[in-house]
Parts: C-alpha cells; structure tokens; sequence
C-alpha cells in the first residue's frame, strides 16, 4: 500500500507542470539560519544570477564603497506585502522581508559585470523579533554560499580602472559587526533602503524608471510622494550635481550609519549623517575626542579650506586599522571618495 | 514497563529544558587551528549565562573580536597564560568590542592592539578583572590608544588590570555612569588613568607609575554627554611619571605635561585625598579649565567644588614641562608648589544671569593660584602661592556602589 501511494505520488510530480519553487520564507524566519544561501531559494538554477519571484532588484545613489566590489541589491517581500514610506531613515519594511546583497568582482573594472565572480552575499531579514545580519561566503567554483557567522578572510585580486592588478584581503564580517555599521540604538537595522537614497532610475528590463515610482507603481510601494516631491540623495559620482551635495551624500553614506545620534560612534559627537546641519556637529572646527593616533597630529576634524589639516581626510586616506575609517567594510582607499570630500572641504568657506 | 519508560522519558526531558534555562555551560577554546574563527564562534554562541573559557595560550588574531550577548564571562587561565595577540590585526578599531549587559570579562591578557584594547560601547554592569593589555614595545605614537575603554556604559568595574604602552590612556572611562576603577596599574601610557564627561566614579588603589599623566579627571564640550561630576580619587600611588608625552597632538591627553601627577580639568565635585603623589616632575596636583574654542555654550570649562586634601606629597614640580613653566617656577622659588590652580572664577553658562559659585578646599600646600582672568589667558597670570585655598568644607559624593552580583565578582 505505502508503496503504491509513493509510485503514484511520484508519477504525479513527474506529471505535474516543472514549476520553480518560490523563496523559503519558512527558512527564511527560522530562528536557525540554513547552512546553505541555497536553502532559502532566493535564486534559480544556482549562482545569483536568476533571482526568484517576489526579488526585486534595486540601486542607491550613493552607496558604501567597499573595496572596488560591485553590488548587486534585491528586496525580497512576502506574497501579499508592501512596504510603507517614510520620509526620514529606512522604509517601513514588513516582517518577512530580507534585502540581499551579493559583493562581486569583475576580472577588470574596465568591463564592470563582465565575469563578476560572486564573493559574498548578505542577508538583512525582518523576523518577528526584529532584524538578523546573515553572510554567506561562495565556494570557489560559485556553486554554493555556506554561512560564515564568525567572518573570514579572501583573496581577491582585480584589475582596476587604471588597467593596474589590485590585490585585496577581502574582509567577510563577522555576525556581530554587521550589527555594529546596522545598529540604530542597539538594535539591527536596515542602512540603504532610505526613501531618499531609492529616488533614482533603475534599468529595469522595460526600460528605466524611477524606483520610487515602479516600486509605487507595482504594489511595493504604499504612501511615497512623487519622486519629485520626495527627498533625494545626491549620486556622489555625477559631477553634474553640486559638490557640496555630493559629498554630504558620500559622507552619509560611508560614514553616516555610525556617525549619528543613534548609532555605533554616538559617543564622538561627530554626526555625518545628511539630516545633520549643526556646524560643530559635522566636525566643522571640532576638536577629536577619542580618535588617538587617529588624529594624525591634527586639531580638527573638518578645518574648512584645509583638507589637509581635516581629520576626516586624514583617516579616510588610510589603511591602519588603529587609523582608518571607516573601521570596518574595507582594506583599500577609495581614492575617488577621498579626492570628493578634500574637494568638499577645500572649498568650503573659512568662518 | 514501556509506560514507565516514556514516563521517564517525560521527566528526563522536562529537566534537560529547565536545566537548559537555569544552568549555564561553558565553552572552551583552546590554542591551534584557526584562533580568530574558534573564539569568534563561541562569542556568537554563548547565551546568557555562559562562560567563554580561552584556554592557556597564544592566540594570534587578524580582526577585531566581538561580544553581543548579555550576561556572559569572558575567561582566561590568567593574564600572563592566556594571551590573545593582535600583532597581525587587519582591521576593527579595537581588539575586543563588548555591546552587551552584565558581561565580564578576566584573567586574560590582550596584546598590541592596532587600535584600543577592550572596549565596551553602551553596555551596563561591565567588568574587566585581572587584565593585562600591553603594547609589548613600549611607548610609541603608533600604539593603540585605549587599554581598556568603557564608554556610554554604566555600572563600570574595573579591578586588578594592568596597562602598558597606551598612546592615550591606558585606563579610560568615558561618558559612563557609576565607575569604579581599583587595585590597577598604569604604566608607560600617555595617560595612565582617564575618567572623562563621567557621573559618580571611585578611582583608588591604584598604581600610576612612569605616564606622561598619571590620574586624570577631565570634562570636554561638544559630546553627549557632558557635565562630569562626583569623583574620588584617593588611596593612589601616583609616582614618578615621567615618560615624554608620546600623544599625536589633537588627542586632549597630548596636552598633558610630562610629569604631572593629578591633573582635573572642568568638572565638579572632584576630591583627591590620601593619595601618595612623588617625583612628578611637572606638578603633584593641577586643577584647570578646558582652553579650548568650543561652540556648546551650555558647557562649562571650570573646575569647580574641588578638593584636594590629606595626599602625601613627596618631592614634585622641580622641572615643570608646561609653556613658560620654568619661569613660574622661578618665581616660586624654584619649584611648582603641590596643588596648582588656575584660579578662574568668572562663568556664566548659557541659560544662567550670574557665574557659577567654584568653590575650592585645597589644604595640601603651599597652593600656586595663577588668577587667570579666562581659561588659559595665560598674559593675564598674577601667580600667587600661599600655604592653603580653603571656601570650607566641600560635601564629599557618596561612595559608588554597584550592583550586588557585580560588586562579589
């Protein structure tokens, strides 16, 4: 009998349409994370090429830089959810939802997404008890991503823009510092997906189009403003767009998860973040605190007219760990980020 | 039987969850292998209660360790047996990080940090017992700056830690609350202890020997939180630091003269008594404002409600390493006397209609007042020596006292 019913079962799969499975949203809300990034089905056929329904995928304007890799973002909701706006910090995101970010390499920076060689992927998922920070370091023929919660360490070397080989130590976090750049008040939250850093075009198979308004177009979306109503951050790298404007986003974007009010640097009094406008706040003629040999034998973090005499300069241009900031996230400079902010500062009017 | 079977079965079961629940487990590290991943993971895994044992032994690490669970120890086999080495440290702006409450960490030794120590951001009821963090070659700008570093946390104990080689303060309470710092040793840092922009903190037993600074207790603007108050520092050796001020300038502590021995600046309510203070060759004891420019005109930069009574001050200030301090001295009669003052008077912080009374009780004499009309207008100085500064008595905080499970560890 047990026999027959398990033939028969077996002659109706086969029968049945080849239909994908959709995401693990099971796996997903386990309080114990799989093993595997395959677990959760959160791609098709392997890889992270083929992301699986209920993926969308999505840019910032201004990103984290972290060492040259490509980012490829998606945002992962249940059936039947939505996410809500909100004017200030993250989206109002449901429980279920788990953005996934996969940190890649192309062989040459020149060919960005030709060969990308995937390294990480990043899992933010929204259990019912509140955010869970999960990495997953590829295997070295691609086919697999196996959890890496006490972090590790890579070789990467890639061809940069400039044609030269650069040889990176990849960093993967372990669990408790993807918590330490995700902390709002203790607590793990989501850092990119801030209403303002979305309102940009997305290459969208159909054509471009603003995120705000496809995601609002599509059901993802409830309550956001027109893009052009909604705040937006400045794309740091467009030189069409005002300096100032670019760096304030590059400084929000690298520094600004830490440097504010509620997150892991509070206690410097050093805020970043773009809704900061208090001059001494922003470094502006402030004095370190606990930076120690961070200070560079420099007085101020942000001397206006003087990159050079600009902690923030200093520390962003090194690689010490006892020196650089950001703290964590990269082993190179990124030289095009330095060269913005010492603009910034150059021509920011003395007082 | 088979009834009484899963009866016991049943029993067995409900004492393994209550066991799981009540009884903590230990988990053990031991040397070889990949050090950073093992202690790492035991780090991720331990649940309140637990204890992450590291067994004796050299463990060599490349990034940053990292505790987010409360209620959990952190133990060595002793601070010379247990040695987590952070010559080969890749990033993370401190060896140790500790985000968590009631957790304590002992009897290990941490060395050369590229960054701070152990540090501990946010946390309640945090201990570091029986400690050595050393930056093995020495006093060196390109040491690490913080030894052990409890900062935005309260109910902080710090017991029998050693610290060497700090390019800022060896031990460094900051913006903490309900602080006890004891039966430790200070050596070869730029500072050897700091309290800073702190509430209610008794620094005593301690040894500072061969700082820059031995004992500060300092207010700076433009932080979260400001307004130190209440501290005790007495039953101290504070002796012979005299190593050069080996700070990056723009660190507060690079101001710091060679050679003092006390040094307050800002702050209220601070006492220092029954300390011995000898062979600082700057000053035995200096109460100063912050110099500063700043724009947070709540703050305010005076000493105020000091008192520094009944130390034994041996021989001090012979070769004061201040701008302009030989000629001072000169006109003292050859020495910086024991207690120097400032002597600024005149605040009115934003909010307020008339200064803030700052009242002193300096008996261990003779007292150098400067009469600086402001904070550092040093061109203003009308140096004045007399045997005491006494406005009277000056009620003295109460005594810190910690949560009990803290306070028997």
């Amino acid at each position: 009998m047990r026999t027959l019913l398990a033939a028969l079962a077996a002659v109706l799969s086969l029968g049945a349409a080849p239909a994908p499975d959709g995401v693990a949203l099971n796996a997903l809300m386990s309080s114990t994370p799989a093993p595997t990034l395959s677990a959760y089905r959160l791609f098709t056929g392997g890889g992270v090429d083929h992301p699986n329904a209920g993926l969308t995928p999505y840019a910032l304007n201004t990103p984290l830089f972290s060492d040259y890799a490509e980012k490829s973002r998606f945002l992962y909701l249940p059936p039947g959810t939505h996410a809500a706006w909100r004017t200030t910090g993250a989206l109002d995101l449901p429980v279920g939802a788990t953005l996934v970010k996969t940190f890649a390499y192309p062989a040459d920076l020149r060919r960005p997404g030709d060969k990308l060689r995937p390294i990480e992927t990043r899992l933010l998922i929204h259990r019912r008890s509140g955010w869970v920070a999960l990495t997953y370091a590829w295997n070295a023929d691609r086919t697999e991503a196996r959890l890496k919660r006490a972090g590790a360490r890579l070789d990467v070397s890639f061809t940069d823009a400039h044609g030269q080989t650069r040889q990176v130590d990849y960093h993967v976090p372990n669990q408790n510092q993807c918590k330490e750049c995700h902390a709002l008040s203790g607590r793990i939250a989501p850092i990119g997906v801030k209403g303002r850093n979305l309102n940009g075009d997305f290459p969208y198979p159909e054509g471009p189009e603003n995120q705000l308004a496809h995601w609002t177009r599509t059901g993802m979306l409830t309550g956001a403003p027109p893009p052009g109503k909604a705040p937006r951050t400045a794309i740091w790298d467009n030189p069409a767009e005002p300096l100032d404007a670019r760096a304030r986003a590059y400084l929000d974007g690298n520094c600004g998860h830490c440097h504010n009010p509620r997150g892991e640097a509070s206690n410097t009094g050093l805020f970043l973040n773009l809704e900061e406008a208090r001059p001494a706040k922003l470094g502006l003629g402030k004095r370190p605190v606990a930076a120690g040999k961070g200070s560079g034998d420099l007085e101020t973090d942000l001397a206006p007219g003087r990159p050079d005499a600009s902690i923030i300069a200093y520390r962003m241009a090194s690689t010490d760990p006892g020196v650089m900031m950001p703290e964590l996230g990269r082993s190179l400079v990124h030289d095009e980020g330095v060269a913005l902010v010492r603009d910034y500062i150059a021509r920011m009017p003395t007082r | 039987m088979k009834g009484l079977l899963i009866t016991a079965a049943t029993i067995a079961s409900g004492a393994v969850l209550l066991a799981g629940q009540a009884q903590a487990k230990v988990l053990t590290v031991t040397p070889g292998g990949d050090a950073q991943e093992k202690i790492q993971t035991a780090l991720l895994d331990a649940k309140p209660g637990d204890t992450v044992m590291i067994a004796a032994g050299r463990y060599e690490l490349t990034d940053g360790l990292s505790l987010d669970v409360a209620g959990v120890t952190v133990k060595g086999a002793g601070p010379a047996a247990t040695i987590l080495s952070f010559d080969g440290q890749k990033s993370s702006g401190e060896g140790f990080l500790i985000t968590s409450n009631r957790v304590t960490v002992r009897d290990l030794g941490v060395e050369n940090c590229k960054g701070d120590g152990i540090k501990s951001k946010g946390a309640d009821q945090i201990t570091f017992k029986n400690l050595r963090v050393e930056w093995t070659a020495g006093p060196n700008a390109t040491n690490g700056a913080y030894g052990v570093y409890p900062v935005a946390s309260t109910n902080v104990l710090i017991d029998g830690v050693v610290v060497k080689g700090a390019s800022d303060a060896g031990i460094y309470v900051g913006q903490s609350k309900n602080i006890i710092v004891r039966n430790s040793e200070a050596q070869f840092n730029v500072a050897g202890i700091e309290i800073e922009n702190s509430m209610n903190a008794d620094v005593h037993d301690n040894l500072a020997i061969h700082n820059t600074g031995g004992i500060l207790v300092f207010d700076l603007p433009n932080l979260p939180q400001m307004g130190g108050h209440s501290t005790r520092v007495f039953h101290n050796r504070v002796v012979q630091n005299d190593t050069k001020n080996f700070a990056k300038k723009g660190a507060i502590v690079g101001d710091v003269p060679t050679g003092t021995g006390i040094m307050v600046m800002a702050n209220r309510d601070i006492h220092v008594f029954d300390n011995e203070i000898d062979r600082n060759q700057t000053a035995a004891v200096m109460v100063v404002s912050y110099t500063q420019a700043y724009d947070d005109l709540t703050y305010n930069p005076l000493p105020r409600d000091i008192v520094v009574r009944d130390n034994r001050i041996g021989k001090n200030g012979w070769a004061p390493q201040f701008p302009g301090g030989d000629v001072i001295a000169k006109a003292m009669g050859g020495t910086i006397p024991p207690v120097v003052w400032d002597g600024v008077t005149n605040f009115t912080p934003k909010g307020m209609t008339a200064p803030v009374a700052v009242h002193v009780h300096f008996t261990d004499g003779p007292v150098a007042n400067l009469h600086f009309s402001a904070p550092g207008n040093v061109f203003s100085a009308k140096p004045q020596v007399t045997p005491t500064i006494d406005d009277g008595a000056i009620a003295e905080p109460k005594a810190v006292v910690l949560p009990k499970a803290q306070a028997a560890l």
